[in-house]
């Protein structure tokens, strides 16, 4: 990726109401989020000149990208679908600064949106992804399940740091508080260290509380260059610094279960965003096992390995902690759609995430990764360029 | 509360041509691995080329011994053959280097720990198809 420091910001974001409704597309919610995006934008659809979205697994559609735009009636000169799991949210974000950044676009809007719930039902999206996230030849024949994929991280890592089931508890703890503060999430009781424990177990050490909702949503958001922001409705949310980066797809081909390309990634978000760790005021953090949050603390920098129980079990990551992550309560308790982290953190930084406002947050950070802990993707945002 | 997921139907592995003779070993008892020609790393899955440097590989018998790296124990089966489980999936990388997905089989789920020693012994699925799996490697047993 190109140096974008800055040239590039987000102008409008928008969901799709996350409710369920049997028969609604995919496309529909990407439909409504697009939207609701350009609604927040002040811009009309005639005024979008690029198009990027991810893919979707309830709907039957190779294209979506294309598929969208015809839906849309779009005719972007700029038109590209990503498709590399979980860490696309972030790579929507990045390829369309880099196309603003560089004239191939100026006004872009990044969409994703799936149906899985509504299309699929709970158990065919359990064996429907874990045909996508296991090997067919040399994984899927042993019976994984997706969160059996993520137990083995779990398991090695509790293992090697002596840390007990609790710490990832604990991550499950904080993200519903802070779903607690916002009046769409889809799981607002606050839950307890024993109701982790007392929930099924699904793959040890992993119990359904650590592990995310299966649910419908629509996310989308306009991404311009710097010299149109200022035409848009609402101050700009500036794109400080990206990167990504992969070292496997399935898990038994990471070098290790400890070690992954997150950090390269943010490696390369922090440099371009001339920030530290120590500079982020709240991160949103990949959350579709409790594990995640704990490697990608480390990954991320925000702690040394092996101290991400501590900081944890310190408090830090919840509703007025020291780092606030997943402020809506991710996709443990918001709802499954890793673009919403990017909505969240858009809305801190503009000052009205309500109840829920990180007093002055003026850097986020949002990582993003897909497979199993396979790819990466690191978006850097600030409130000024 | 969510109802327990139905297993999907029975899935057979994907098999290529690059691994013809990983599947021809399983299919008679073998566990088959690749080295590389050029610079003697063993790798597994089988591959065309030596994925450290894009070398030309070789398949070589593996001694069948190998070390649990990590496990989970899986409480949904995942399709109708591991019902009702539970079971146990695990990484176990082998004497010669390589990492391999399988089950632990032979002994209880939560007897299973990191550092086993395992060895491997295959799983009939068809007439023409089987997988490695390991069970708990008996020290002083003929491997």
């Amino acid at each position: 990726m190109p140096d974008i420091h800055a040239s590039a910001a987000i102008s409008g974001v928008g969901e799709a109401p996350l409710q369920s409704v049997p028969g609604k597309s995919a496309l529909q919610f990407a439909a409504e989020a697009a939207l609701a995006a350009l609604d927040d934008s002040g811009w009309s659809k005639h005024d979008i000149d690029g198009l990027v979205t991810a893919y979707s697994v309830g709907d039957p559609y190779n294209f979506f990208g294309t598929v969208l735009a015809e839906y849309l009636g779009l005719r972007p000169g700029f038109l590209a679908q990503l498709n590399v799991g979980g860490s696309v949210g972030n790579l929507l974000i990045a390829h369309a600064a880099a196309a603003v950044s560089c004239g191939r676009a100026s006004r872009v809007l990044c969409v994703w949106a799936d149906n899985r719930r509504s299309a699929l039902g709970s158990s065919s999206t359990v064996s429907r992804v874990a045909d996508l996230a296991a090997h067919p030849a040399y994984e899927l024949p042993y019976g994984p399940l997706v969160p059996s994929l993520y137990a083995l991280v779990a398991t090695r890592y509790l293992h090697d740091y002596r840390v007990g089931p609790e710490a990832l508890a604990d991550v499950a703890v904080a993200a519903r508080a802070h779903a607690a503060r916002h009046p769409n999430a889809l799981r607002r009781d606050p839950i307890s260290r024993d109701d982790v424990f007392a929930s099924p177990m699904v793959s040890t050490p992993l119990h359904t509380l650590d592990c995310c909702l299966i649910s419908d949503y629509g996310a989308a958001a306009v991404v311009s260059a710097a010299d149109r922001a200022a035409d848009g409705a609402r101050e700009p949310v500036w794109v400080l610094g990206t990167g990504e980066g992969t070292t496997h797809e399935f898990i038994s081909q990471s070098p290790s279960l400890t070690s992954f390309a997150a950090k390269a990634s943010a490696a390369s978000a922090y440099a371009q965003a001339k920030l530290t760790p120590a500079d982020i005021d709240v991160a949103y953090l990949y959350d579709c096992f409790t594990i995640t949050v704990l490697v990608l603390l480390e990954e991320l920098g925000f702690c040394g390995p092996g101290e991400a129980a501590g900081l944890v079990e310190s408090g830090a990551i919840g509703p007025g902690g020291g780092l606030p992550v997943n402020t809506h309560g991710g996709l443990l308790s918001y709802a499954n759609g890793g673009f919403l982290h990017i909505i969240e953190a858009v809305q801190q930084l503009r000052g009205e995430a309500a109840e829920r406002q990180v007093p002055d947050a003026s850097t986020a950070l949002v990582h993003l990764q897909g497979g199993v802990l396979s790819t990466h993707s690191t978006l850097i945002l600030g409130r000024h360029r | 509360m969510t109802p327990m997921p139905a297993p999907s139907p029975e899935p057979m592995p994907l098999c290529t041509l690059d691994a013809q003779p990983y599947w021809d070993g399983c299919r008679r008892g073998e566990l088959m691995i690749q080295r590389c020609v050029d610079c003697g790393r063993h790798q597994f899955y089988p591959r065309s080329i030596c994925a450290a440097c894009a070398g030309q590989v070789d398949f070589v018998p593996a001694s069948g011994r190998a070390t649990v790296h990590s496990l989970t124990i899986c409480h949904r089966p995942l399709t109708p053959r591991f019902a009702p489980g539970p079971y146990v999936v695990a990484l176990v990388d082998l004497l010669e280097g390589p990492r391999m997905m399988t089950n632990i089989i032979g002994c209880p789920p939560d007897e299973v720990h990191i550092g086993m020693a395992v060895t491997v012994t295959f799983q009939r699925l068809t007439d023409n198809l089987s997988v490695p799996v390991f069970t708990p490697h008996i020290a002083g047993a003929v491997s």
